[in-house]
Parts: C-alpha cells; sequence; structure tokens
C-alpha cells in the first residue's frame, strides 16, 4: 500500500516504511545506537531526499529512543548522572558542529567531510573492537590465567573534579564525559546521526562503562541530541516530514522494545562483537563508495553555492 | 486510464469544434485545446496521474505540445578522483531550469518541426535554454548542461517519451499526458502548436495548477508556516509516542 509524504513530495510504501522503522528499533534496543547512520542511507536509497531523510530519521531517534530509555530504565540501566554530563558536553559540541557543517556546505564539501570522518571513525573503532573481543575470548578459554583487573588505569584517571557515578562503578573526572560529549556532539551535528554509534564504543573503552549500563544511558543522551535536530531541521531547513517520521516510529519503538529484551540476554563479549561487525560492516560500505568510481559523476543539488 | 475522463474530453474537443466554426470565418482561432481537469490534486494515496489534453483544428496539420513545470534554480556538480578519493571537483549553478518538462506530438518533432522553430519555441529538451552564471567555456558548460538533462531524466522529470497525440478524423486531437508520484508541485504552463506545413501556423497557452490538498496540504503548510510549532510538536509526538510504545512491554 502507498503513501504519499508531503515533505519528502515522494510515494513510498507504508509497510516498506514500518518494516524499517521495526529494524532500525530493534537495533537501537541492543546496541543503544541510534540506527541514524542506516536509517539514513536507507531513506536515501528508497527516494526520500538527503536532507528531509537527516532530518526525519532524527524524529524517529526521538521516539525509539525514548522507547529504549524506558525499557532499560526499568531494569536499572541508567546511569542518569552520567547521562547528564555527556549531555552538558554534547551540546556545547552540537553548536560547533552546525557552524562546521555551514562552513563545508558552502564549499561544497560536506558529503565528503561526512564520508570520510565516517569511515576512519567507524573503521578505527570497528577494528579495535574485534580485537578486543576475541582477546575477551582467549581469556575464558584458559582458566586460572591472571586475573583482570576492574579497569585499567591511565593517565585520563589523573584529571582533577573526580566524580562518583554509582550505577557505572566508576570513580573518574567529570572532564571525561564532558570531553566525550564534545566530541561525540561535533560529529552528530556534522553527520545528522545521533552519535550513539560513537559513544556506545567510547563508554566501554575509553570511560570503562560496564556493557549493561552503556546503551540505555547512550540512548537517554540520544533523545535529547535527536530532538535538538529535529527541532533546528524543522525550524530552519523545513524539512521535517512528520508523516514519515511517525511511520517509521510505529515500527521503531516496537522494535525497541524486542532490542531491549534480546540484548539484555546477550553476553557483553557476544554484544560487544556483534556491534564490531557492524561497525566495520558500515566502514567498509562507505569506503567503497567512496573510492569506486560512480556510475554517474554528475549530479544535481538545489543548493546555491 | 478509465473511460471517463476519456469520453468527457471527447465531448469537450467536439463541443470545441462546433465553438469553432459557429464561430464562422472571422475566427481567427486556429488551434483550441483545454485540460481535462486543471487542478491535480495530491493526498496521501497519490502514486502518479494523467491528464487527457484535447482540443481541435481549424483544418489539416501537426500538433506538438510541451507541459513545462514551474522554473527554480539547481547546482550541477561533477565528481572527480582526488587522492583515490570521489570528491565534488566543479560545479555550475543553473538558472530557470523547469521542474517539470514534457513533450506530446501528433508525429515524431523532428519530422513535424524544422530545427529553427523547434529552438525557437523551445520544443525538445535539446532546445530548453537555461541560465546560467558561470564563467565556464562552451564546451564545460554544454557537458554539465546535458548531465542536468540526464540527471532530470533519470528522475522522471523530464520524461524521455514523447507521448503521442492522437486524431479523430482531421481536426479533433487528444493526448494523455502522465505525472509520475515525484511531480514538483506548482503553476504548470501547457503549450499547444499547430503545425502546418513545417511552419508553426498557431498556438494556445493553457494552465494546469499540482498542489497538495487535505492532510498532505495541512501538513505541508504548517511545516512552512509554523515551522517553529512544527518542530516542537514533532518531537512531543515522537516521545508520546516511544512512551506509549513502552506501555504494553512494563511487565516484561
Amino acid at each position: 500500500m502507498d503513501i504519499y509524504l508531503p515533505i519528502a513530495e515522494i510515494t513510498a510504501d507504508i509497510f516498506l516504511l514500518l518494516g524499517l522503522g521495526a529494524v532500525i528499533g530493534f537495533l537501537s534496543g541492543v546496541f543503544g545506537v541510534g540506527g541514524g547512520f542506516l536509517l539514513t542511507p536507507l531513506l536515501m536509497f528508497i527516494g526520500v531526499p538527503a536532507p528531509v531523510a537527516v532530518a526525519s530519521s532524527a524524529n524517529q531517534l526521538v521516539g525509539a529512543s525514548v522507547s529504549g530509555v524506558i525499557a532499560h530504565w526499568r531494569r536499572g540501566n541508567v546511569d542518569a548522572k552520567m547521562g547528564a554530563i555527556l549531555l552538558a558536553g554534547g551540546i556545547a559540541g552540537s553548536v560547533l558542529g552546525v557552524w562546521l557543517f555551514t562552513l563545508l556546505k558552502r564549499i561544497g564539501q560536506v558529503e565528503l567531510a561526512i564520508s570520510l570522518s565516517y569511515v576512519l571513525l567507524l573503521g578505527t573503532l570497528g577494528a579495535l573492537m574485534v580485537i578486543e573481543s576475541f582477546r575477551a575470548a582467549m581469556r575464558q578459554r584458559r582458566p586460572g590465567g591472571s586475573r583482570r583487573r576492574l579497569h585499567q588505569h591511565y593517565w585520563i584517571h589523573g584529571l582533577p573534579l573526580k566524580t562518583r557515578f554509582r550505577r557505572s562503578k566508576l570513580y573518574i573526572s567529570a572532564l571525561l564525559p564532558i570531553g566525550l560529549g564534545f566530541l561525540v556532539g561535533i560529529l552528530s551535528a556534522l553527520l545528522g546521526v545521533g552519535g550513539g554509534f560513537i559513544m556506545v564504543p567510547a563508554m566501554i573503552y575509553m570511560l570503562g562503562m560496564p556493557t549493561a549500563v552503556v546503551p540505555g544511558t547512550s540512548l537517554l543522551q540520544i533523545i535529547f541530541v535527536a530532538a535538538n535536530v529535529t527541532f533546528l531541521q524543522a525550524y530552519t531547513n523545513r524539512t521535517v516530514d512528520a508523516v514519515l517520521a511517525m511511520l517509521l516510529l510505529f515500527g521503531g519503538v516496537v522494535g525497541a522494545q524486542f532490542g531491549t529484551r534480546f540484548g539484555t540476554r546477550l553476553r557483553g563479549e557476544q554484544l560487544r562483537f556483534l556491534l564490531a561487525l557492524l561497525v566495520l560492516a558500515v566502514a567498509a560500505k562507505l569506503a567503497i563508495d567512496l573510492t569506486v568510481r560512480p556510475p554517474d559523476p554528475f549530479f544535481i543539488s538545489s543548493e546555491r553555492t | 486510464m478509465n473511460a471517463r475522463p476519456a469520453a468527457a474530453a471527447w465531448l469537450g474537443a467536439i463541443s470545441l469544434a462546433v465553438a469553432l466554426f459557429a464561430g464562422g470565418p472571422a475566427r481567427a482561432d486556429e488551434v483550441v485545446a483545454d485540460l481535462s481537469n486543471h487542478l491535480i490534486a495530491i493526498n496521501s494515496s497519490f502514486t502518479g496521474t494523467s491528464v487527457v489534453l484535447f482540443g481541435a483544428t481549424d483544418g489539416p496539420g501537426d500538433i506538438v505540445a510541451v507541459v513545462r513545470g514551474p522554473e527554480r534554480d539547481l547546482t550541477v556538480w561533477r565528481k572527480a578522483k582526488i587522492l583515490g578519493i570521489w570528491a565534488n571537483a566543479e560545479s555550475v549553478e543553473f538558472g530557470s531550469v523547469p521542474s517539470f518538462y514534457a513533450v506530446a506530438a501528433s508525429r515524431p518533432i523532428d519530422e513535424a518541426v524544422p530545427a529553427s522553430a523547434a529552438a525557437l519555441y523551445r520544443i525538445g529538451v535539446r532546445n530548453l535554454k537555461f541560465q546560467n552564471n558561470s564563467a565556464a567555456t562552451p564546451d564545460r558548460l554544454s557537458v554539465f548542461t546535458e548531465a542536468l538533462v540526464r540527471e532530470q531524466q533519470r528522475a522522471g522529470l523530464f520524461p524521455t517519451r514523447v507521448e503521442q497525440i492522437s486524431f479523430l478524423g482531421e481536426r479533433l486531437f487528444r493526448a494523455n499526458i502522465s505525472f509520475p508520484a515525484n511531480v514538483p508541485t506548482g503553476t504548470y504552463l501547457v503549450e499547444v502548436f499547430l503545425i502546418r506545413n513545417r511552419d508553426v501556423v498557431g498556438a494556445q497557452t493553457t494552465p494546469l495548477v499540482v498542489s497538495k490538498v487535505g492532510i498532505d496540504a495541512a501538513v505541508s503548510d504548517f511545516a512552512t508556516g509554523a515551522a517553529a510549532a512544527y518542530g516542537a510538536i514533532a518531537v512531543l509526538a515522537a516521545v508520546m509516542a516511544g512512551w506509549l510504545a513502552s506501555l504494553p512491554f512494563r511487565t516484561i
């Protein structure tokens, strides 16, 4: 059954959109990633103009994240204090990110910057995560091996403003989550995604948070980032397609609930390994797109330079 | 296409023809044409549509019709390999590009009209003139212009197929003009040319409006008219939907 999307100005199949929303929602429940990195390209693939795809994905992200956070909250898997500090950094970062986006758009290189930063970030993160998962698997095979410490101590643990995060069982400098939030804020404004993809691995490996608390806390932060992006896009660019977003949401909110159930049954290492594979797959896809000759080197944009 | 609009079109054409002849020899209208519908309404179930163009001539001849959507500005980019990566290398801005352009004709355009007349009346995509404000060389400009047309054709906005105009007898003609689901909104102009001995001897222009109606029009008006409120409501609706969806799962 087809439906006309008033802002995207195209016709799409209702069940395709519902299914798309459900799959993305499921992933976001399992991993605590928003799924914008998958949703936006998929929407563009079915013919939604890029600006509308970015903005409407952000709108659907808000709903899916709320649904996911509630599910995680009931299991006590949300570190609200950590989330709030990450968010503070994130808001500051997104201001810088929006400025960068405008600058890059003016010189016509915004897509290149987006793809390149995705490839570099995701490629590095994915590789590190796969290596780590293998190490963890090896350690388990050798019972009686050296006992693992709760977490390693680096120079970053010497930073000031030490704060206790009870849920995350951490006592670290508040500057760390602020810095991380700032970085993710820049990226999410630039890449038009919630940033969970970068946030989740960074929370596990940089901050050393327990895997169980990561998805809920990341989603909490994503709600606010995505809400901010949705509002700004609707206000400045008028590119939020509410009909499209609501259809995606319908599938997405349900998918997120099932994803959360599924995710809590997986072991930490399994979760991390699957996430690593997903990250590498997206990085590989983007790298191929960048280096393979496009079918037509010309394309039209309605933006004025 | 169902039979009713087609029948209505024929009826219209016949009444037009009657009016034409009743007017007597003093009338100078060589060609009269109209559309079965002057409004294409885009609603939630819109998947493209077609409109019947019909009319009458004052004698034998060929008919060529051009459908032109509202004009807009576009930028064409060319990607090039820079350090192993395909990046946007060059761009040319074009002004007054029709957002939709289709042609219908009673016989192949090359046979019906000489190239000079086709160029003068801008019949066929090759004869479209776009403004551009670049200092590009003519060679480079023509490459970019070709790319612009190619991309518009791929998007279905410059249909490559010339719609057939059929005659009933010598004077009554009709054609189906199809519009894809992604037809841009705005005011269109349909120009109808009567051609005799490879020369344009009569012309008529009739408007066509493509507009969103119902809930889609409401959403799109709201999104442009009250952008801040629209954004806030979009966020709130998403939050509500997320919360509602979590309710049935409370006990799990």
